[in-house]
């Protein structure tokens, strides 16, 4: 995706070891992209496909200008003058914000213990951190309902400790949803963090409390700021799949929860109206595009400093 | 040294173990004021982990550390009034060169920190340099940065870890000099560490010799250089002449006599007690040798110029050699080749255990 570096230009050697990447992302993200784009500038239609225009090749110039007569930006008007949309969007843009926040504040100790942990355990500490992903996402996520329903395992447990004495509303609610989402992509969360932290020079520790600064003051004036990469890089790694999340919404949110993803399957799916359901996708990776461009501008600043 | 006698920092039967090994085995050692320490010993010798634990990094397994006579054994690192300058400098690459050294200053006042802070670049003339980046700063610069932020807090001991090693021949001869004048004018004890003779001898009124977790010889690089207790301390600070040997009788004296393979040698008697027949060698540095009327007979193998003195590579009856160097006076009167005498006062060598 990024422009060819200085030096990577010559001999026909080197345009070669580009080509692969190149081939794949135009195969399977850009030529996928445009016709969704194209999708979403058309107009929904009981047809086989369900949307018109369709380009008729045998039509020449002529069927090529009415092709592009036809297209229009009123899918996009749809989602800015509907409230529904722009709420989908911004509940989205809250509940990954949200998401990312408590994902920073548990992943950052977590990952910090795990980079300061003895070395022979550090290995198998990381192992179960990622031991998760061996499990099917959907089944780890239908396991979260058996926790959290009425009559679920978290509920049995309160109830039996006499801390509540009515089973919690959880499953179905926003509280859910952040469960789900929190649990779900803290591997993403601490990995990143993790391999920013180990690697952090032990000796600034050992210089700051040298210089009278107790455990606290050593982590929020060394530790934290010199991982801020890894915290921003963990972050931006969580939030942009959050915006998109489909299944945790849809199996822990309650009929009200409101995310961008779930918008886009009833769209597709439910109302068969494909040239919507492709304008709320392009309005999800703009989204998504933006902090990306900012975290890069960063990074170039943090390089070229 | 100022009013009390006592030892500014103590240290008895100091032990640390990491696994099987004894890092740092037994350890005694008294710091006056106004002192400046050195270890020294080749990497893996313990001296690192001997300095660690005078700052607090590390606790040992057994034995205590007293800073005034006050127990400090079980105070972590940011409770000691000692504070480190780093091998690696260990400045904070996300602050300023001021806010490093303010780091330790942190329960002053703004103000307060903003003047002690110009004082401390002025100390180590960064002036101005208050607002760079380290890593804009040559190592030298850095260095010093160190050194301020070290002294930020008015340490009583200063640890300086290898402090001179990363700088090159210029700069550290220049460092040095900065240091001990530093030094007098705080009125601060040093403990430096290092595997580097010429540092040692540059920097310190004393030096430890460690070997293995422990401190084989202390004293003056005077001594240490004149009267190597050992082989290991006698190799370390030097160059020297090991001549192996039998020990003549015992005599009453400072001197005892050896039976070596090209005659009989006289040198100042062990400072332990050896059994006349004992394997021994003796200790003697080439600058020590003169060239003489009478003596040992030898012929002169090699001869290198090099400016203020001559150095010799000398055969001896048997057919071993010696390195003698002296002055580039006598350079007319041995070219290669000629036969010469040698002798040497027997207090300049030394008898040590083979």
């Amino acid at each position: 995706m990024s422009a060819p570096g200085p030096g990577s230009s010559g001999g026909w050697r080197a345009r070669l070891v580009r080509l692969p990447p190149l081939l794949w992302l135009t195969a399977f993200f850009l030529v996928p992209f445009l016709i969704t784009l194209k999708i979403s500038l058309s107009d929904a239609a009981t047809a086989m496909p369900p949307y018109l225009p369709v380009l008729d090749w045998q039509a020449g110039l002529e069927g090529w200008s009415s092709f592009l007569e036809a297209l229009d930006f009123e899918n996009y008007a749809i989602l800015w003058f509907d409230s529904f949309y722009r709420e989908a969007a911004l509940s989205s843009l809250a509940y990954a914000g949200a998401a990312s926040l408590v994902l920073v504040l548990v992943g950052t100790p977590l990952a910090y213990a795990l980079a300061r942990a003895p070395a022979r355990w550090q290995a198998l500490l990381v192992a179960l951190v990622v031991v998760p992903f061996w499990t099917s996402f959907l089944i780890r996520v239908y396991a979260w309902i058996a926790i959290l329903k009425p009559e679920g395992l978290l509920n049995a447990a309160l109830l039996r400790l006499g801390l509540i004495a009515a089973p919690l509303e959880i499953l179905n609610t926003p509280t859910a949803v952040m469960i789900g989402l929190v649990y779900a992509y803290l591997p993403f969360m601490v990995l990143p963090l993790y391999a920013v932290m180990s690697r952090l020079d032990g000796t600034l520790r050992e210089a700051a409390a040298d210089l009278g600064a107790g455990p606290v003051r050593v982590f929020l004036t060394v530790t934290l700021p010199l991982a801020a990469p890894g915290i921003a890089a963990g972050a931006l790694l969580c939030f942009i799949p959050m915006i998109g999340e489909f299944i945790i919404p849809d199996l822990l949110g309650g009929s009200d929860t409101l995310m961008l993803g779930r918008v886009l399957w009833s769209e597709f799916f439910s109302n068969r109206d494909w040239p919507l359901a492709s304008a709320v996708a392009v309005l999800m990776l703009l989204i998504v595009i933006g902090p990306v461009v900012l975290f890069r501008d960063a990074g170039a600043r943090e390089a070229g400093r | 040294m100022s009013g009390s006698s006592a030892p500014l920092l103590r240290l008895e039967g100091v032990t640390k173990r990491f696994g099987g090994t004894r890092a740092v085995d037994g350890v005694d050692l008294a710091l006056a004021r106004n002192e400046v320490f050195c270890l020294l010993g080749p990497s893996g010798c313990g001296k690192s982990t001997l300095l660690r634990l005078i700052a607090g990094f590390e606790h040992p397994d057994s034995g205590t550390i007293r800073l005034d006579e006050a127990d400090i054994t079980a105070l972590p690192a940011h409770r000691r009034p000692i504070n480190m300058m780093f091998q690696s400098y260990a400045l904070f690459p996300h602050m300023s060169v001021a806010r490093n050294v303010a780091y330790g200053l942190d329960r002053l006042g703004r103000v307060e920190q903003a003047q002690r802070v110009e004082t401390l670049l002025r100390l180590v003339r960064l002036d101005g340099f208050g607002e760079r980046r380290p890593d804009t700063l040559s190592g030298g610069q850095r260095q010093r940065v160190a050194l301020a932020r070290a002294l930020a807090r008015e340490p009583r001991v200063l640890l300086l870890d290898e402090p001179l090693t990363a700088l090159d021949r210029a700069l550290r001869e220049e460092t040095q000099s900065e240091l001990r004048a530093l030094q007098r004018r705080l009125e601060t004890s040093f403990v430096v560490v290092t595997h580097d003779p010429d540092e040692a001898m540059r920097l310190a009124d004393r030096v430890g010799v460690m070997d293995r977790g422990r401190i084989v010889q202390i004293g003056p690089t005077s001594e240490l250089y004149e009267q190597p207790a050992s082989r290991y301390v006698a190799g370390l600070l030097g160059d020297v002449n090991l001549i192996p040997g039998t020990l003549g009788p015992d005599e009453p004296g400072p001197t005892r006599a050896v039976e070596t393979a090209f005659g009989e040698l006289r040198a100042r008697a062990p400072a332990e007690p050896l059994e006349a027949g004992a394997a021994v060698v003796v200790a003697l540095r080439p600058e020590r040798i003169v060239l003489a009327e009478h003596g040992l007979p030898a012929t002169v193998a090699e001869r290198i110029f090099l400016g203020g003195r001559i150095s010799r590579t000398l055969r001896m009856a048997d057919g071993s050699t010696l390195r003698a160097s002296g002055s580039a006076e006598s350079a007319e009167a041995d070219p290669a080749g000629a036969p010469v005498h040698l002798s040497f006062a027997a207090e300049a060598a030394s008898i040590l255990p083979a």
